[in-house]
């Protein structure tokens, strides 16, 4: 065992049904549980290990989520943040499903439009939608384009 | 169903064909009860006097009817009802919506909800396609679009008309001339843009040192409370002003454009040069609105 994959295991434990999401952004753990949805309010078991060495990325953070498997339409939400990151199906220790995110054409619900005079940010019964461009995120109702600190935006 | 919502949405193809219309509805050959019996909803959230006007008189023009609602203190939307709520209601009595609100973004919520044609006539600091029509549609009553050296002069940091004309513009083989006050320039993102769509810009902070190149200037509004104090304004604004001075030694064909109401930008002698286009661009909102309201309600 490696002295990496050593640290890992002391960090996080094993889980035995659910999804670990591997390969995150160092740092953008808690952002992609807010993506997500999972506050600490939420009834799922939780571990989340934040800078952990790794080959590939130098630093990274994980995910563990107990009992609960993510769809991939809800893991891709997590792409602006964590392009990198892999998503793991566990099924009795066993992983049963690999896959990466891919990054969608649309957001909505993710982000909230940084201008105050957007109709999204008023009383409508709308979401926020923004077209994901190279550049950054592009507001679909006001034309805002956000190219900076996607994360500080997240709903 | 087509909405007109943003001159982002429109091709070249797009707009010469609205423009080819319009161009028809000027010559006077058209068919005077083409929208006879269609209602269209004239919901303004905002105070406008020209652009109100001219949708009511196109629609007139075809032989169709607006509705309007008087006053928003009076109406629903005093009463804390969403948009969405308003326009699905207002689905139900017309054929068309055309919408002013002060919210960027409205008109495109509105198209989401509304289930008849959408025609957005100003959504706060955003977009206002059929202004930008009605300018293009006046420069092409002068002139081929393609090859000309544009000007756009004033606030083009806040101008919405000025941001949705260069847009346009860039789908032209057009060299854009930016004039503006330090802190009003274009903002960089629109710079970018319309960089990466193939569009020459070229900033300056003086009219004099380009004025005799251009084929076309744009001028809008310098507004008072974009300045700490009057003093700086007027200091700025008078050196914008476009006077019988500035024209000298200008090219016969320029054209001086402004999408109005104007205050200090031209001195009132301008206006009977053959330079000053700004009235004839203002009548010209009425055609161009016929071809609107005429293709979204076929």
């Amino acid at each position: 065992m490696t002295p990496g994959a050593q640290n890992r295991t002391l960090l996080v434990s094993q889980i035995k049904d659910g999804t670990v999401i591997d390969h995150i952004t160092a740092g953008e753990a808690l952002n992609v549980l807010t993506i997500l949805g999972i506050a600490g309010t939420t009834t799922e078991s939780l571990s989340i290990a934040t800078n952990v060495a790794s080959g590939r990325e130098g630093r990274k953070d994980i995910v563990k989520i107990e009992r609960r498997e993510l769809r991939k339409e809800e893991v891709d939400r997590i792409a602006l943040i964590a392009p990198h990151a892999t998503i793991n199906i566990i099924r009795d220790y066993e992983v049963v499903e690999k896959k990466g995110v891919t990054i969608p054409r649309v957001i909505r619900a993710v982000v909230k439009c940084p201008n105050p005079g957007c109709i999204s940010n008023a009383s409508e019964p709308i979401e926020s939608a923004f077209e994901v461009l190279p550049k950054g995120l592009h507001c679909l109702y006001c034309d805002w384009m956000i190219t900076k600190d996607i994360a500080s935006h997240i709903i | 169903m087509q909405h007109i919502i943003s001159i982002r949405d429109f091709s070249r193809r797009d707009l010469d064909h609205l423009l080819d219309r319009a161009e028809d509805f000027a010559a006077g050959g058209y068919d005077r009860n083409l929208l006879a019996g269609k209602i269209v909803a004239l919901l303004f959230f905002e105070p406008s006097t020209r652009t109100r006007m001219s949708f009511a008189s196109a629609m007139a023009r075809l032989g169709g009817d607006s509705i309007s609602v008087d006053s928003v203190e009076a109406s629903s939307i005093a009463k804390g009802e969403t948009l969405a709520d308003t326009i699905r209601v207002v689905s139900g009595y017309t054929d068309a919506i055309v919408l002013r609100h002060p919210k960027e973004g409205a008109a495109r919520l509105a198209s989401e909800f509304a289930t008849v044609p959408v025609i957005n006539a100003g959504d706060g600091a955003g977009q206002h396609p059929s202004q930008t029509l009605l300018d293009l549609y006046t420069i092409r009553k002068s002139m081929d679009i393609d090859g000309l050296e544009v000007g756009i002069l004033g606030d083009l940091r806040y101008g919405r008309t000025a941001h949705s004309l260069a847009y346009a513009l860039s789908l032209y083989q057009v060299t854009l001339h930016t004039i503006a006050p330090r802190g009003l320039e274009f903002p960089e993102g629109l710079n970018h843009e319309l960089h990466d769509r193939g569009m020459e810009v070229k900033a300056h902070r003086d009219v004099k040192e380009i004025i005799r190149d251009l084929d076309v200037l744009y001028i809008t509004r310098i507004q008072k409370e974009r300045f700490p104090d009057l003093g700086s304004y007027y200091d700025v604004a008078s050196s914008y002003r476009i006077t019988p001075e500035t024209l000298q030694g200008v090219k016969d064909r320029l054209i001086l454009l402004h999408p109005l109401p104007r205050v200090d930008e031209i001195d009132p002698r301008v206006d009977s040069t053959p330079h000053a286009r700004y009235f004839e661009q203002s009548r010209n909102g009425v055609p161009v609105r016929m071809a609107l309201l005429s293709e979204v309600m076929r």
